[in-house]
């Protein structure tokens, strides 16, 4: 079985985007003073998790970035390096070096090189001056803990330490270490853990002091930790990632010495019979030590062995060395490996894929490092095969963290990614379920209660469920607003600090759900709104000030319902728009302009195109920048943008978008044999007027008197031209809809029901009809269609065939008769 | 009376593109017998309930639910002008997929699934109908039989069927 790696490079591609953002948000959020322990870890994490996938993957370029992004993590996490601003100022500037390469590999985007190697050089620069004042050992532990062959690296280390090259596994270098000197040694005795898991144990344990590792008669594992303050609790929380804890016993060095050494003499002995390659090949030392009855197929590796042989100098250091297809990679050329193993074989390496150079090699040159150095360097010319060879101790890694991960995205959200079209072919099948279910009920219920209960029983539970699987599946779609909003923090930040503003972000509503098709749809027209506010519309501080304003602008996002809308809104409190000079610059471009216009007329002027350029208006300048393009990205999406502003107190630019799939709490109002929906939301009241309450003007315009607001009737009967034998709005019912800041009466026959409805587009199949701002499918299966209240109340206003009043003067006698007499 | 063939003696431009054999669906409207490409063809079923929409022409009697999707319905014997227009058990609506956007029309009855093969298919003669006749791809003759080959994507998809917003594309 062959799998190929290339439809992985998708996951990752998504993961690496995730972590990113979680790595920003941290960043964002962290304290520089005081910073969180957990939050560190967290980024930390993250960036450890996209270094090992982009190591698997190929992607040299992306792990190069992440590995010295992570040294320099590391050291600040463990309290080498006290956080500063410029640390987080280059963690941000890393992240958008990696985002720009990741595009690059999914997208075919450019990389800028230079801003990539100007990060490198930063985030270098920064590890580096910090290192100097630290203790020596941690700091000449990092490059090698970092070096993308880790495993090697680790072994490394223990050759430095256990000065001489002997075969790790024997128990005989733990003797020796634990009569060592005055740190502590802990004995680590594990449950039985696979070798990817033991290597990783070692990388994580590592940072608390010197590892070696050895193997018990049973095959198990116990690994061997100097250090010199760590605690047991250290361990546990360590290894708690990676093994159950609870299986694990560790003891302090020296009461098991005796015993330790016996069974390791045995290991030892084990481990040359079969010269079984301790910390590699994935699988085989298990299959060595633990029996080769278990699985003899496993046994099968020649090629390792013949390494591990060749290498056998080396002593446990760096076997794997010169081995193309070892473990999960099985490379062609390894034929009996792969039988043996070849989950993935052959591996083909993404077209970016590193072919030769070490990842973390650049921690050579170091000068702090160069101890570490001249020994990274006797490993590297030891090692051959690196690509796959490096691959495969990130794959561990890998799994190591996204396993660490797992705990730590417990406590927040686990999601699962699902392709839209299954989401959404499900919620069709749940509507449609829906409507079955309601055919049964209605028959049901003509049943007699009294033969039939259990039948009616069982239906009304099925009623139940059915509706609440509508709702969890009607909530898969929608996101929160905050998943557009979540990348503002950042970029307000960053446009601040270059112009050199005091700006406070504000969000609200970011609870707000809506189509994730819309919201990502949206962001870039958010985008562009934010930074013209940013750029153009907040002030200096000194201007501020002069202006008796607060010097840090407040720049705020918020989302809310309103009606079968969601309103996005941009305000800031900025300078506002200019009328005037809007005016004389749109005369100057040549628009038909007039002193008269209204202020939102003036102002939607910034979108008409050209009106962009208009740099030498220096209120406005850049104002319009684009702006026809935001119009025009909203106008395609079915919503609307409207500028509010006040000169010196700031804009407000307001974003309307229909919800294309959304539930919408609705009003059903009977009107002859049809149904329709009107959104709750826009109805403000329902009123049945008495006669006295039907007012005219000039004998025509009709309208209500409701509250001491006289309110235009509109006639439903007479938009839609459909027959009703309610002609009389004192027969029938008022609903008062308010939007857009005006309020009418539509007059219908009767108030049906409150329901929620989904809201189904009509233009999918058909076109968009005045006046109906969709379709619901109702509980019988029939189609009722969503009024469209704003235009609704527009079209009674302005065209008069369709207004009460003229409905009733061209009508026919009788009903205009029942109405003026009224 | 339901005669819409009429001998044409302007200029009406019969664009005639060639018609292609293959698999037609056929069905009557009034005592006239139309084929449409069987592979827009996405199911046949009965005529129920339409919600009206208003403000529309009256070919188009409203939408309907199709398992979740909003469907216009469409009387092409109201657009053609023939037949009785009643709707009885025997009517039927005939939904069409047309790249994507589903749409139903309703006949007087579907008759056939046909192969017709080139020499069976004749060009439409300069004609002046109530359709224009660049919708219309060719005319067969079947057991006597004439047939009147539609393009139906094109027909639906044109402005005088009203079924799409041409304003905005």
């Amino acid at each position: 079985m062959t799998v190929d790696m290339s439809q992985f490079y998708e996951v990752f591609f998504d993961e690496s985007e995730e972590l990113l953002a979680e790595a920003e948000h941290l960043l964002l959020g962290l304290d520089v003073d005081d910073p969180d322990m957990e939050d560190l870890n967290a980024i930390f994490r993250a960036a450890h998790s996209i270094k090992g996938g982009a190591a698997t993957f190929g992607f040299k370029d992306m792990a190069e970035v992440t590995h010295v992004l992570e040294n320099l993590l590391d050291r600040i996490r463990k309290g080498e390096m006290a956080l500063t601003t410029e640390h987080v100022d280059a963690f941000l500037a890393a992240k958008d070096v990696l985002k720009m390469e990741l595009d690059g590999h999914r997208l075919d985007e450019d990389v800028d090189e230079a801003q990539v190697a100007e990060v490198q050089a930063t985030l270098k620069s920064l590890a580096e001056t910090g290192g100097v004042e630290i203790k020596a050992a941690p700091v000449a532990e990092e490059p090698a803990k970092e070096a993308p062959a880790e495993a090697e690296e680790t072994k490394a280390e223990e050759t430095e330490q256990a000065a001489a090259a002997e075969p790790e596994k024997t128990e005989t270098t733990a003797a020796t270490e634990t009569t060592d000197d005055g740190p502590k040694t802990f004995n680590i005795a594990l449950p039985e853990v696979s070798d990817k898991d033991l290597s990783n144990l070692k990388d994580e344990l590592a940072l608390l002091g010197d590892v070696t590792t050895s193997q018990d008669a049973n095959g198990k594992h116990v690994i061997h930790l100097k250090t010199d303050d760590s605690t047991e609790s250290d361990i546990v929380s360590i290894c708690s990632f990676i093994v159950d804890t609870d299986a694990m016993t560790i003891t302090l060095a020296g009461a098991e010495t005796s015993e330790n050494t016996e069974s390791a003499a045995k290991a030892t002995s084990a481990a040359q019979e079969s010269e079984q390659d301790p910390g590699y090949g994935f699988f085989d030392d298990d299959t060595a030590s633990e029996g080769a009855a278990a699985q003899p197929e496993q046994a099968q590796p020649a090629a390792p062995k013949a390494n591990a042989e060749k290498n056998s100098s080396d002593a446990g250091k760096v076997k794997v060395v010169g081995e193309v297809g070892y473990g999960l990679f099985a490379d062609g050329e390894k034929d009996a490996k792969e039988e043996g193993y070849g989950f993935f074989a052959p591996f083909k390496p993404h077209p970016d894929a590193a072919q030769e150079q070490l990842i973390g090699d650049d921690t050579k040159p170091t000068p702090e490092n160069s101890g570490e150095a001249a020994k990274a360097a006797e490993t590297k010319t030891e090692t051959e095969g690196k690509p796959a060879e490096a691959a495969k101790p990130e794959k561990e890694r890998r799994k190591q963290t996204r396993r660490a991960n797992d705990k730590a995205a417990s406590a927040e959200t686990t999601s699962i990614r699902v392709g839209v079209e299954k989401v959404d072919s499900l919620i069709n099948l749940v509507g449609e379920l829906v409507i079955t279910q309601a055919m049964i009920e209605q028959q049901v219920n003509q049943l007699d209660p009294g033969v039939f209960e259990r039948l009616i029983n069982s239906v009304g539970q099925l009623t139940r469920n059915t509706r609440e699987l509508q709702e969890s599946v009607m909530s898969i779609r929608m996101m929160p607003m905050d998943f557009a909003f979540s990348r503002f923090p950042r970029m307000v930040r960053d446009l601040a600090g270059k112009l050199g503003k005091k700006i406070e972000l504000v969000t609200e509503g970011a609870a707000t759900e809506l189509d994730k098709g819309l919201i990502e749809k949206i962001v870039d027209p958010l985008t562009h709104l934010v930074r013209n506010s940013v750029d153009h519309g907040i002030e200096n501080p000194e201007d501020r000030k002069k202006a008796g304003k607060p010097e840090s602008g407040t720049l705020t996002l918020s989302a809310s319902h309103k009606g079968g809308s969601i309103v996005i809104e941009v305000t800031d409190d900025g300078k506002g728009l200019d009328r005037d000079k809007i005016l004389a610059k749109a005369q100057s471009n040549g628009l038909a302009v007039s002193e008269n216009m209204s202020d939102s007329d003036v102002f939607a002027l910034i979108f008409a195109p050209g009106f962009s350029t208009a740099e030498q208006v220096t209120d406005v300048s850049g104002r319009g920048v684009g702006m026809d393009v935001v119009k025009r990205n909203i106008t395609s999406m079915g919503g609307s943008v409207e500028i509010r502003s006040a000169l010196g107190f700031g804009t407000t630019i307001s974003i309307s978008l229909p919800l294309t799939l959304a539930i919408l709490d609705g009003m059903s109002v009977a009107l002859g044999h049809s149904q329709y929906v009107v959104p709750l939301n826009l109805i403000v009241e329902t009123v049945q007027p008495t006669a006295e309450d039907i007012k005219t003007v000039t004998g025509e315009g009709h309208m209500v008197h409701v509250r001491g607001e006289y309110l235009p009737i509109i006639s439903l009967q007479r938009l839609f031209n459909q027959s009703t034998d309610v002609t009389d709005p004192t027969q029938g019912v008022l609903v008062l809809i308010e939007a857009e800041g005006k309020k009418s009466a539509l007059f219908v026959d009767r108030l049906v029901g409150e329901q929620q409805v989904v809201i189904k587009s009509l233009e999918t199949n058909f076109k968009k009809i005045a006046g109906i701002s969709g379709a619901t499918i109702m509980g019988d299966g029939s189609v009722a269609l969503i009024l469209d209240v704003p235009a609704i109340i527009n079209m009674g206003q302005t065209t008069n065939y369709v207004t009460g009043g003229a409905a009733f003067t061209q009508a026919p006698a009788p009903v205009t008769n029942d109405i003026v007499n009224a | 009376m339901n005669t819409n063939i009429e001998t044409a003696t302007e200029n009406t431009a019969a664009t005639t593109p060639a018609v292609s054999a293959g698999e037609y669906l056929t069905f009557v409207l009034g005592e006239e017998e139309y084929g449409i490409d069987i592979l827009k063809v996405q199911e046949i079923r009965g005529y129920d309930a339409v919600t009206q929409i208003a403000n529309t022409p009256e070919f188009i009697k409203g939408v309907v639910n199709l398992r979740g999707k909003i469907v216009p319905i469409v009387d092409l014997r109201i657009k053609f002008h023939l037949g009785n227009v009643e709707y009885n058990e025997f009517t039927v609506v005939i939904i069409l997929n047309l790249n994507g956007r589903v749409v139903g029309i309703v006949v007087d009855g579907v008759s056939d699934v046909m192969e017709l093969k080139e020499d069976q298919l004749r060009d439409v003669p300069s004609l002046v109908t109530n359709i224009d006749t660049k919708y219309l791809t060719g005319l067969a003759t079947v057991e006597e039989q004439m047939l009147i080959l539609v393009d139906i994507e094109k027909l639906m998809s044109s402005e005088e069927m009203e079924l799409i917003d041409t304003a905005v594309h």
